[in-house]
């Protein structure tokens, strides 16, 4: 069986994003970028089933401009065996991502796409969700826990009332919660390594996808401030405070 | 065709609170004519509390042992199909909406809106994103049929008693796979208030040290008749279970009063608590940032401070 991974370059968790005074965009000059932290745990995820022997390969894929394969780089030093890069002006919304990644899903024909849950810029949650339905294959989303057996993955999900386990039958797209592991160190001899791995550019119109803007994103704005609060020197004090705002 | 769909959130027996929400969001849309669907086994009493919400013209019933658990695979075929005659389709975005909206909508060929916390006018919204950091306006094209899930921070609740809309009963008709199989669903149990509702919550942390250290914050947020929740730091580290976790990935709340004992306060947990009324911080570490989002801060040790607030109460 092969997995193909989805990664995608996004500025880095421990950034603070600052929206652009012209409201255009958020500051990404100079900026730090990585892969999406939830990308990297469904790599992480994908590089364990294998080492247990149940998938012989694992294919890292991205979509955007060049600085992509930075990331697809990083992926094949994380242990992935190759990489694909389609080649956009810019990260793709939701829909056209799917629709790209199931053009990919067409020619690789893995029995598991993992994604990440949702990708920490835009924090939409849709392209795997997408990407299962286009394909009309079984979507298992926010997974803390996949066991394989039999063609089948049965699958522990993060959801409101708390952790629901269902059973999907494989091919599948697998969608990674913060809790499924802790992705492993990248280590100095194998990033040398992943230099020598194959790593494809695919231009979009080989895949016969039209990149459009759909929803038109625009006014960026930071988010409301909260008024500083003070500190206070006692328990009390703070009662007598909750209690004449009328909150105790 | 200007109508909006809401595709209910329930348990079986009970409206969810997130629908009267969202249907909150989908009145200020400032279209009149909405329906609420209600997918299950046997939808009749879920139907007839979404019917004296306020501003519901009727309800639609789709019946179907398919319905009993909340699959995704198995919903969305059948939500693309009854959107298909309306120009809105929403649903809470609560784990359940963000799992099984995105397909709908990818059935119907249309992008989503994930997490709207404002209307502005049919086709333009504002969501956040980069956990909040920055707020956008998403405008929809003309046209296309508007597609998502409405952020329960941000919207009160519709009230109740407008009258009972009509209960319509709707043949599901979609083809549905059986690739997908609900196997069973494991709650933490806990019978305090709900954490997403509560109009109080106290959150606990990392420096809560252990499962036994956590017991602290349910006794306190017992005594306050609050509901509990946890950081990351907290959930990662097996003192509470998963659906406790305030966040940016977690739950998104709005309480009136919020408790944040022995959290520092990492963006991703301040994303989840920046609705919130009054937030009341106690930290051992006097330069945490979860002091620069208080209102109130007392700094301190934790154990000693919470069983103080209580001889207060």
């Amino acid at each position: 069986m092969k997995i193909l991974v989805t990664l995608k370059r996004v500025v880095d968790y421990n950034v603070r994003v600052r929206v652009k005074s012209d409201g255009s965009g958020v500051e990404t000059d100079g900026v730090k970028m990585s892969i999406n932290p939830f990308d990297e745990i469904a790599l992480e995820e994908a590089l364990r089933i294998k080492e247990r022997g149940d998938a012989e390969e694992v294919v890292v894929a991205s979509i955007g401009a060049a600085d992509v394969q930075q990331q697809l780089r990083t992926g094949l030093a994380m242990g992935a065996d190759r990489a694909l890069h389609v080649e956009t002006e810019s990260a793709p919304q939701p829909l056209t991502a799917a629709r790209i990644l199931l053009k990919l899903v067409e020619r690789e024909e893995p029995g598991i796409v993992f994604l990440g849950k949702q990708a920490i810029d835009d924090d939409c949650n849709q392209t795997g969700q997408m990407l299962a339905a286009l394909w009309d294959r079984p979507q298992a989303t926010f997974a803390s826990k996949v066991e394989l057996s039999d063609g089948k993955a049965s699958v522990t999900r993060e959801v409101d009332a708390g952790l629901e386990t269902i059973q999907v039958d494989l091919p599948a797209v697998l969608t990674s919660d913060l809790r499924l592991n802790e992705p492993r160190f990248v280590k100095l001899p194998e990033i040398m390594k992943a230099k020598r791995k194959p790593l494809d550019i695919i231009a979009l119109d080989e895949l016969g996808i039209e990149d459009a803007v759909d929803h038109q994103i625009s006014d960026f704005q930071p988010p409301p401030k909260r008024a500083g609060g003070k500190i206070l020197e006692s328990a009390g004090e703070l009662v007598d405070e909750l209690k004449n705002k009328g909150l105790l | 065709m200007s109508r909006i769909l809401i595709i209910a959130e329930h348990d079986g027996k009970n409206l969810d609170p997130s629908v009267a929400k969202t249907l909150k969001g989908a009145l200020d849309v400032g279209i009149d004519d909405i329906d609420i669907a209600v997918f299950a086994e046997s939808p009749d009493p879920v139907a007839g509390q979404a019917a004296r919400l306020e501003g519901v013209s009727r309800v639609l019933t789709l019946a179907d042992e398919d319905f009993a658990h909340p699959l995704a695979a198995k919903l969305a075929p059948e939500i693309a199909r009854l959107g298909a005659d309306y120009s809105h389709v929403f649903m809470p975005s609560t784990m359940y909406g963000k799992d099984v909206l995105p397909r709908a909508a990818a059935l119907m060929g249309v992008n989503m809106v994930s997490e709207i916390q404002e209307v502005i006018d049919k086709n333009s919204f504002r969501r956040p994103i980069y956990a909040g950091n920055a707020i956008v306006k998403v405008t929809v094209p003309e046209g296309e049929t508007v597609v998502g899930t409405i952020r329960q921070a941000s919207f009160s609740a519709a009230g109740e008693g407008g009258g009972e809309a009509p209960i319509e009963a709707v043949e599901p008709s979609a083809d549905r796979p059986d690739h997908t199989r609900f196997v069973n669903v494991e709650t933490g149990g806990g019978d305090g208030p709900d954490l997403a509702t509560s109009p109080r919550v106290v959150s606990g942390g990392r420096a809560m040290g252990s499962s036994e250290g956590f017991k602290v914050i349910y006794q306190f947020a017992e005594k306050l008749g609050a509901a509990v929740g946890a950081s990351r730091a907290a959930v990662d580290a097996g003192y509470v279970p998963n659906e406790l976790q305030v966040g940016q990935t977690g739950k998104i709340i709005a309480p009136e009063l919020y408790f944040a004992v022995g959290i520092s306060g990492a963006i991703q947990h301040l994303t989840g608590i920046k609705d919130a009324g009054t937030i009341v911080a106690i930290n051992k570490d006097a330069e945490a940032p979860i002091f620069e989002v208080a209102d109130y801060g007392l700094v301190g040790d934790l154990f000693e401070i919470l069983p103080e607030i209580e001889s207060h109460l």
